[in-house]
C-alpha cells in the first residue's frame, strides 16, 4: 500500500503566543511537527508494518524551514518527504490547502491511504481532512482510534463525543487519527541519521497544475484573550471538613450551581 | 439575514449547543432549522418550540446513522435551492466533517468554533480562538453561505415554548454513501466537556495518596496507575454530586490515568463551565489557555507555588486525597442530596 501522512509545522504547545502589532508571535520558541500529526506519522507507520510490502511518504505546505517538520517524520521512519512551497501559499485558508494537497495527492498517485492529525494547534478547524478527502471524492474516516485494512477494506473506530463508532469504507480512503492510535515513536539514531541526509524534493504549485487558490475565509483582527480579574482567596481551615465547609458556602454564594 | 441552523443529534439526543444556535439565528432575523437522520418528529416539534419559523427535514432511512458524505450532499443541495445568507452548527465531531464537505461543495468558506458573532453592515465577523486558544481572531468568510460552527455555551440557550409547532418541510435525500456504518459502543468516557456547567478535574497529582497501598504485585507503573485510578473515582464522586463532568489536564492523560476524550486544554477543548474545580493539577499554559474564562475556578494543591492558584478564584492548599471527599460530603449535605 501507498500511505501518504499529511503534516503541519507549528509553534511548540509551550511557546507563549500571543497577538502584538497585528501579528502572531511567539518569541524564540522552536516550530516543531504538529503534535497531533505525530500521531498521524505513527498511524501510517502502524499500517506499513500490519501490510507487508507498503510505504508511508510524509507530505507537508509550508516554507523552506517545514522541511525540519519531514525530518522529524523521517526519523520516525516514513520512507520519504515531500514538501510543497509555493510564495503564493502564504495566505492559504483551509479548503485552499485541502485543494494544494488533493492535487500533492494525485500527482504522488496510486495512493491507497491519505493519514492526517485530528487538527492543527494553529488554526485548530480540524477540516482540512474532511476537505481533502471531498475534493478527491474519497470516503473520509475520521477521528479514527484504531485502524484495520483487510481485503481492500478499511475498518476504523471513530472516538466521537457519545462513544466509539465502528466506520468502513473501500479503500482508497482519507483518514484522521485521535491520540488513541497509540503513542508516537521516538526517532531513532539511525532514523535521525538517515532524516539528516534525506533529499527532500520541493513541489512548487506549478509542478502540481494548480493555480493559487484564492481565500475565502480571511483574518480581519487578532486579539489577546482579555485578561482576567482573579484575586484569589485561600481558604483554611483546621480540618479538612471545615475547609470543604467553607468553601461549599463560598461557591454556593457565587449562584453558579 | 436568513439564516439556517442545523441541529446535530446522536439517535434522537440533540447536542444542547444546536438550541443555542438556534437562539442566536433568532437573534439575527429568521431562521430556519434543518435536522437529518430517520424518525425525527419529536425533533422537529422541538425546534419549532425552541423558536424556529420554518423546519426542513430530510428523514430517511439512509440517513438514520450519521455518515459525512450522504449527510453533506442533501445538505449541500438544500443551501443551494434556499440560498441562506448563513448557517449555524454547534461544533461537534460530526459537524465538522459536514461543514468540511459542505463548504467545498458550494465553495464557500467554515469559521469553526466561534464564540462570538456581529454584523458588520453587511458582513459577518466572528470571533474564533486559535493557538489553543492563546489568541482570538476576528474573521469573515467572503463565501456564500457563511457556514459557521459555534462553541457550545457561548450563547445562550432560548426558552422552549411547549405551545409552538408547526409542519416540517421535506427535504430531498442525497443518499449515496461511501461508509458503513457497522456499530456503536457507548463507552463508559464518552463526555461532553463543552456543554458541561460544571467540571471537576484531577491532575498527575491525584496519583500520588501516600497513604494508599497498591495490591501486591503490581510493578511500578501498574501501582501508579492504580493509585491514579483510586484518585480519579473522588473526582469523579465530586462531579456526579454537582452533576457535572470529569476532566482531566494532559498530563494526567499522557500518563494513561484516563482516556484523553477528558482532556481540558488542547486544541478544540477550551471549556466555559460556570464552576471549575481542578484536583492537583499544576497547570501547565495549555490547560490553562482551556479553563481559565470558566465563571468560578477553584484549586486544589499540595503545592502554595502551583501556576494554577493564579487563576484560581478560590484556592485550597492542602491533600486533595482528604479535600476532595470532605467537599463531596458537604456539597452532598447542602445541596440535600
Amino acid at each position: 500500500m501507498k500511505i501518504i501522512a499529511c503534516i503541519k509545522q507549528v509553534p511548540d504547545s509551550e511557546a507563549k503566543v500571543k497577538a502584538e502589532n497585528g501579528q502572531v508571535t511567539w518569541g524564540d520558541a522552536p516550530l516543531v511537527i504538529n503534535p497531533f500529526d505525530e500521531y498521524a506519522v505513527e498511524g501510517a507507520l502502524q499500517q506499513r508494518e500490519a501490510n507487508s510490502g507498503s510505504t508511508v511518504t510524509a507530505l507537508c505546505i509550508g516554507p523552506e524551514s517545514a522541511r525540519e517538520a519531514l525530518k522529524h517524520a523521517l526519523a520516525m521512519g516514513a520512507d520519504d518527504a515531500i514538501l510543497v512551497s509555493d510564495p503564493a501559499l502564504n495566505e492559504l485558508d483551509t479548503v485552499g490547502a485541502a485543494r494544494v494537497l488533493a492535487a500533492a495527492i494525485q500527482k504522488v498517485g496510486s495512493v491507497d491511504i491519505v493519514v492526517f492529525g485530528r487538527q492543527t494547534l494553529d488554526n485548530g478547524a480540524g477540516i482540512t481532512p474532511a476537505q481533502t478527502a471531498r475534493i478527491l471524492g474519497w470516503p473520509m474516516l475520521g477521528l479514527a482510534g484504531q485502524v484495520k485494512v483487510q481485503d481492500g477494506s478499511v475498518t476504523v473506530d471513530r472516538v466521537i463525543e457519545e462513544g466509539r463508532q465502528t466506520v468502513s469504507a473501500k479503500l482508497p480512503v482519507v483518514l484522521s487519527v485521535v491520540q488513541s492510535i497509540g503513542e508516537p515513536r521516538y526517532p531513532s539514531f539511525m532514523g535521525i541519521r538517515k532524516a539528516s541526509k534525506a533529499n527532500i524534493p520541493v513541489w512548487s504549485l506549478s509542478d502540481l497544475d494548480v493555480g493559487a487558490p484564492k481565500s475565502i475565509v480571511k483574518r480581519t483582527e487578532l486579539m489577546n484573550p482579555p485578561v482576567q480579574d482573579t484575586t484569589i482567596e485561600v481558604i483554611t481551615g483546621e480540618s479538612p471538613a471545615e475547609i470543604a465547609d467553607k468553601l461549599v458556602d463560598k461557591i454556593l454564594a457565587e449562584k453558579v450551581l | 439575514m436568513k439564516t439556517f441552523v442545523y441541529i446535530d443529534h446522536f439517535k434522537g439526543e440533540v447536542q444542547p449547543a444546536s438550541w443555542e444556535a438556534l437562539g442566536l439565528a433568532k437573534s439575527l432575523g429568521a431562521a430556519s432549522a434543518v435536522v437529518f437522520g430517520s424518525g425525527l418528529d419529536a425533533i422537529a416539534k422541538a425546534a419549532f418550540e425552541y423558536g424556529a419559523d420554518e423546519v426542513f427535514v430530510a428523514d430517511d432511512s439512509a440517513l438514520t446513522d450519521y455518515r459525512a458524505e450522504p449527510y453533506a450532499s442533501t445538505l449541500s443541495a438544500l443551501l443551494s435551492s434556499q440560498s441562506p445568507d448563513l448557517i449555524l452548527l454547534p461544533t461537534t465531531t460530526r459537524t465538522r466533517e459536514l461543514a468540511a464537505m459542505t463548504a467545498v461543495d458550494l465553495n464557500t468558506g467554515v469559521l469553526t468554533d466561534i464564540s462570538g458573532l456581529e454584523a458588520n453592515g453587511d458582513q459577518l465577523v466572528a470571533t474564533r480562538p486559535i493557538y489553543e486558544g492563546k489568541v482570538l481572531e476576528k474573521t469573515v468568510c467572503t463565501g456564500k453561505p457563511v457556514i459557521v460552527t459555534i462553541r457550545g455555551r457561548a450563547f445562550p440557550k432560548p426558552e422552549a415554548d411547549a405551545s409552538k409547532s408547526g409542519t416540517a418541510t421535506k427535504v430531498e435525500v442525497k443518499a449515496e454513501a461511501l461508509t458503513n456504518v457497522e456499530g456503536y459502543s457507548a463507552s463508559e468516557s464518552a463526555v461532553n466537556l463543552g456543554d458541561a456547567g460544571v467540571i471537576v478535574s484531577g491532575g498527575r497529582g491525584v496519583s500520588n495518596n501516600p497513604s494508599l497501598q497498591a495490591p501486591a504485585g503490581m510493578d511500578e507503573k501498574q501501582a501508579e496507575l492504580w493509585r491514579a485510578q483510586q484518585g480519579f473515582a473522588l473526582v469523579t464522586e465530586l462531579a456526579q454530586v454537582l452533576g457535572g463532568a470529569v476532566g482531566a489536564s494532559r498530563a494526567a492523560v499522557d500518563a494513561g490515568y484516563i482516556p484523553y476524550s477528558h482532556q481540558v486544554g488542547q486544541t478544540g477543548k477550551v471549556v466555559t463551565p460556570d464552576l471549575y474545580i481542578a484536583c492537583g493539577i499544576s497547570g501547565a499554559i495549555q490547560h490553562l489557555v482551556g479553563m481559565r474564562n470558566a465563571k468560578v475556578i477553584v484549586a486544589i494543591n499540595k503545592d502554595s507555588d502551583a501556576p494554577i492558584f493564579k487563576q484560581a478564584r478560590y484556592g485550597v492548599v492542602g491533600d486533595l486525597f482528604q479535600i476532595v471527599p470532605a467537599l463531596t460530603e458537604a456539597f452532598r449535605k447542602k445541596l440535600g442530596k
